[in-house]
């Protein structure tokens, strides 16, 4: 199987790697970065769990070859916090008791993110689209929709 | 090995610099290779074992593939590996061609349409597909590069039978192109899941309606109808039946039961064939009666 040469930035740092061609950009983060976040469920596009933004939109990394995403800018869940600081959406996600198993958390972190960035200001069933390729199964949603509203009430 | 997270079987990732460097690779390794655009349908079936290839040849990157242009006389041009979202947002399309904008929008979820292609949902050759449903009404062309040259074929007479289209080996679908809409046409949408957005359709309906002094009624419907048998379904008798005569409840009623009578749809998780064939009727009665509604200016 033939083998190739990527280069990419990952949360803002640039990596050379070496990738075989059947590879998922999540294999990718998990084993050769150790970018443990991004989960893996359904490897089928439809539980988000797997969501990262590739250059800037959200995509479930399980159906992106990583060869795909030579010359890309990929941030995942690790990429948003600095230092050890969570972003406002993530505070608001705990405190608001939106994490249970937190199986779902960074998938539906990115994806919220992400929605917060092109829209800064959601009403709530625009919120509850944006999510629906992320699948909970401990909460409600009620809390996770909660979360996103008031990070977007902050901006 | 395979992929360790995903299964995702052995390959060989081919990226060719032109198109007709991809068109020989596929000829030259016939049953052996496919070419792919978002990989969101055939990385699950490799994964699945129901695709074997040795080969996968990325061709979104190739001249074109990307583009979306508009013209007010040529109308709408999209490159096969236009995402979903990309045309859920194009102002263009937004205006002049919103049935292509409801349709993107109820596909799978938002991160699923960062890479779920028009140019392959086409090439799937699926009856559920809901773009394909919402280009139809539009007679949307394609063209296509084949081995001895370019060359253009409506979209539905691509449809051969359930997965399979018309596309030969080293046959490459480039573009769609879309004329500009007839003048006061008036589109609905509809597509029935077991939720409100991301599920496969049960059913989809799509009807483009507008004024037309050529023919008895005054209007003409043009319509297509998903996951009502094993090809997109375009039902004649709905269409003539509309055109024949003054249109009102009974006629509405007398085309969708037609449409009904068209759809050959199957047993399957989502639904029973029989209640599918209701639904082609029930659907294709509520979206006539909103676009009748709007051509008219009153309701009947």
């Amino acid at each position: 199987m033939a083998i190739h040469k990527i280069s990419l930035k990952v949360n803002g740092q640039q990596e050379e790697l070496e990738v075989p061609s059947n590879m998922t950009l999540m294999t990718m983060l998990r084993e050769k970065l150790i970018l443990t976040g991004t989960k893996n469920a359904c490897s089928n596009g439809q539980c988000g769990a797997c969501t990262v933004l590739m250059n800037g939109q959200p995509v479930q990394s399980c159906l992106v070859l990583a060869v795909e995403a030579d010359g890309a800018e990929i941030v995942t869940v690790e990429g948003l916090s600095k230092n050890g600081k969570l972003i406002p959406l993530q505070e608001l996600m705990i405190e608001k008791g939106a994490v249970q198993c937190g199986f779902c958390t960074p998938g539906m972190v990115m994806t919220a993110y992400a929605l917060l960035q092109r829209n800064p200001h959601p009403t709530e069933e625009q919120i509850r689209e944006a999510i629906s390729g992320n699948i909970c199964r401990c909460s409600g949603f009620v809390q996770l929709v909660e979360a996103i509203q008031a990070a977007a009430n902050l901006q | 090995m395979n992929d360790v997270h995903t299964g995702l079987p052995k390959f060989d990732y081919i990226k060719p610099s032109t198109i007709k460097e991809a068109s020989n690779f596929i000829i030259d390794h016939k049953e052996e290779s496919r070419p792919f655009l978002g990989g969101t349908v055939v990385f699950v079936h490799m994964r699945d074992g129901i695709w074997k290839e040795k080969y996968l040849i990325d061709i979104k990157h190739l001249e074109g593939m990307k583009d979306i242009s508009f013209d007010q006389k040529e109308g709408l041009t999209v490159g096969a590996a236009v995402t979903l979202n990309q045309i859920a947002e194009n102002p263009d399309i937004i205006k002049h061609y919103p049935l292509l904008v409801d349709a993107a929008n109820k596909v799978g979820n938002y991160q699923l349409r960062n890479r779920a292609t028009i140019g392959g949902s086409i090439c799937n050759s699926r009856p559920d597909s809901d773009i394909v449903t919402a280009c139809l009404p539009y007679n949307a062309i394609l063209r296509i590069y084949g081995e001895k040259e370019e060359f253009e074929t409506p979209l539905s007479k691509f449809f051969l039978s359930l997965g399979k289209g018309i596309l030969k080996p080293g046959e490459l679908l480039m573009k769609i192109k879309f004329p500009i809409p007839p003048s006061r046409s008036v589109g609905k949408f509809i597509k029935l899941g077991r939720n409100r957005v991301g599920d496969r359709a049960i059913v989809g309906v799509a009807v483009l309606g507008y004024p037309d002094q050529r023919v008895p009624s005054g209007f003409t419907f043009r319509l297509a109808i998903a996951s009502a048998g094993p090809v997109p379904l375009i039902p004649e008798e709905a269409v003539q039946i509309l055109q024949s005569s003054k249109l009102d409840e009974g006629i509405i009623e007398k085309a969708s039961n037609a449409a009904m009578e068209a759809a050959t749809p199957m047993d399957d998780t989502r639904a029973s064939a029989q209640y599918r064939k209701w639904m082609v009727r029930n659907l294709t009665r509520k979206a006539l009666l909103e676009v009748v509604e709007h051509l008219k200016g009153l309701k009947i």
